[in-house]
């Protein structure tokens, strides 16, 4: 089955977020190449999506920190349905990151072949502006020497 | 067991029809139910002091002409028809309301009257799936399935294998919206939506409404039903996370675990006692996770399960027995259509129906894999 996964050209268009208080870090990292997550200063659990409380001690002192943009596949789909007018099959995927067992979030997998990914395969973090300048969308791509 | 009066369903009923209903409203499908399941039980709409709908509740109350002095909204997707059971009985044997009816009406696919669905980019989902192209729950809903075939060392057919299954049901029912016999090449043949998930692996979308009343068992004895009551012996409710990829383990749903060893626990009964099994199959994954889940099976043995027919007609553990979610009808929020197959079951009133169901244990899930409820119903 033939993917998109070219960084810019997964989705004939990529809705735009609303950006608030709790999420302008993970939209913006991007722009320093940095993926933003979601963190608690008490003690010390990452979070994702990002929400003003922590719900591992439940202290209100939480805000975002670059995390390290590494990852692996936790699991994923090859959407095929048009559901987007124009779209062609692209991946969705979960991508648990190395900071935390069970922290994950979704997004595309780009630069790979649906055929050639594989669960648990690492990934790394690649940033796709929207056209506008002001969000960077993180998708992941294979870490190097991931596939074969 | 518990010491409080037991709590019956008296009525319960679908709209006239189902699959394809252009003209009436959601409002409408709901209403129908309900003066459908009250005509079974000799009761009127005066009779009725408690409402619990996922429709906007106080305004389905006043549409029908109700003065209730108990409403639920409880609105956390198709297993929602489970929590206003549960609710329903506490508020019974309490004294909060003595004639609940639970309504359920959708207009899913003629979008008839219905609750506008506007993406809002504000919500979780807006901002971290809709932006990745999840444009649907096909491929949001369905994503822990290839954790979970890949767990097993399954492959496409075990999904396959729960559709063909069902169409053994489906088949022997007028109503079903798809009710064709299907083999397991059959499903893998049609053409894939999200993979691993075929078009015959995810429901379809329809019209339809369903409603319950429900009283006390001491009330029921003076009604003049044209079933017998049917006792709600057990109920369930829990969330695990605001969506699939929230789940601690991707290969099973806490939701279902703890909903139905509660629902069970009050029943006192055990799953060996269960005759008759729902489990809510928007998708085709749904009842794997629910057979191991509730404990009729182990860890990523349900699909072998499904495939020695221990699940279709004469099988030891007849499930989906109306065709299910996937090929009976599925409005959006099937829940309440799962409520209904097992009544007529323990009634004895089935399209095709299974000899001697005393107990039938019903599972549901709303959202994605978020919130969940369990029914044990049981003759009275």
């Amino acid at each position: 089955m033939t993917a998109r996964t070219t960084v810019g050209a997964v989705l004939p268009l990529r809705l735009k977020p609303y950006v608030d208080a709790d999420n302008s870090a993970f939209w913006s990292g991007g722009a320093d190449g940095a993926l933003m997550i979601h963190r608690c200063r008490s003690c010390g659990s990452w979070f994702h999506p990002p929400a003003p409380v922590c719900r591992n001690c439940q202290s209100l002192e939480v805000g975002p920190e670059r995390a390290s943009g590494r990852g692996t596949v936790a699991s994923y789909t090859v959407n095929v349905q048009p559901w987007i007018p124009g779209s062609e099959p692209y991946l969705i995927a979960w991508v648990e990151l190395a900071e935390q067992p069970g922290l994950r979030l979704t997004t595309n997998l780009v630069d790979v072949e649906a055929e050639d990914v594989s669960l648990d395969m690492p990934v790394e973090v690649v940033f796709e502006p929207h056209p506008d300048g002001d969000v960077w969308y993180p998708l992941f791509r294979p870490a190097p020497g991931a596939t074969a | 067991m518990s010491g409080l009066p037991d709590v019956v369903i008296v009525g319960a009923a679908e709209s006239e029809n189902v699959g394809v209903v252009p003209d009436q409203s959601q409002f409408q499908l709901a209403a129908d139910s309900v003066l459908r399941a009250l005509a079974q039980c000799g009761l009127g709409i005066g009779d009725v002091d408690g409402v619990a709908s996922t429709l906007q509740v106080a305004q389905f109350a006043h549409h029908l002409g109700t003065r209730p002095r108990w409403l639920d909204g409880t609105g956390v997707g198709g297993c929602s028809y489970m929590l206003h059971v549960r609710h329903a009985v506490a508020a019974i044997q309490t004294g909060q309301a003595d004639v609940v009816v639970v309504a359920h009406g959708e207009s899913g696919r003629s979008r008839v009257g219905p609750t506008l669905r506007v993406p809002d980019m504000a919500s979780p989902g807006g901002q971290f799936e809709l932006t990745y192209g999840v444009a649907g729950t096909f491929s949001s809903f369905t994503i822990p399935t290839t954790a979970y075939l890949h767990k097993y060392g399954l492959g496409e057919e075990a999904l396959a294998e729960v559709t063909a299954a069902q169409s053994a049901w489906a088949s022997q029912n007028p109503r079903a919206f798809r009710g064709k016999s299907l083999t397991v090449d059959d499903v893998l043949a049609s053409r894939i939506i999200a993979w691993p998930f075929h078009v015959l692996e995810c429901c379809p979308v329809t019209d339809g409404g369903g409603a319950l009343v429900l009283t006390s068992a001491e009330r029921a004895a003076d009604l003049d039903l044209t079933g017998p009551p049917v006792r709600v012996a057990g109920s369930g409710e829990t969330c695990e996370g605001p969506g699939a990829s929230f789940m601690e383990d991707l290969t099973t749903f806490r939701g279902f675990r703890d909903s139905s060893a509660e629902a069970l626990r009050q029943a006192d009964l055990t799953v060996a006692d269960i005759d008759h099994l729902m489990v809510y199959d928007a998708y085709a994954h749904l009842p794997l996770y629910g057979l191991e889940d509730i404990g009729f099976v182990g860890r990523g043995e349900a699909s072998a399960f499904i495939a020695s027919g221990a699940t279709r007609p004469g099988g030891s553990l007849p499930m989906n027995t109306n065709g299910g979610g996937l090929l009976y009808t599925h409005t959006g929020q099937y829940g309440m259509f799962a409520i209904q197959e097992a009544v007529r079951q323990l009634r004895g009133e089935a399209v095709v129906q299974v000899p001697d169901v005393r107990t039938s244990l019903i599972q549901g899930v709303g959202g994605m894999f978020s919130a969940a409820g369990a029914l044990v119903l049981t003759t009275a």
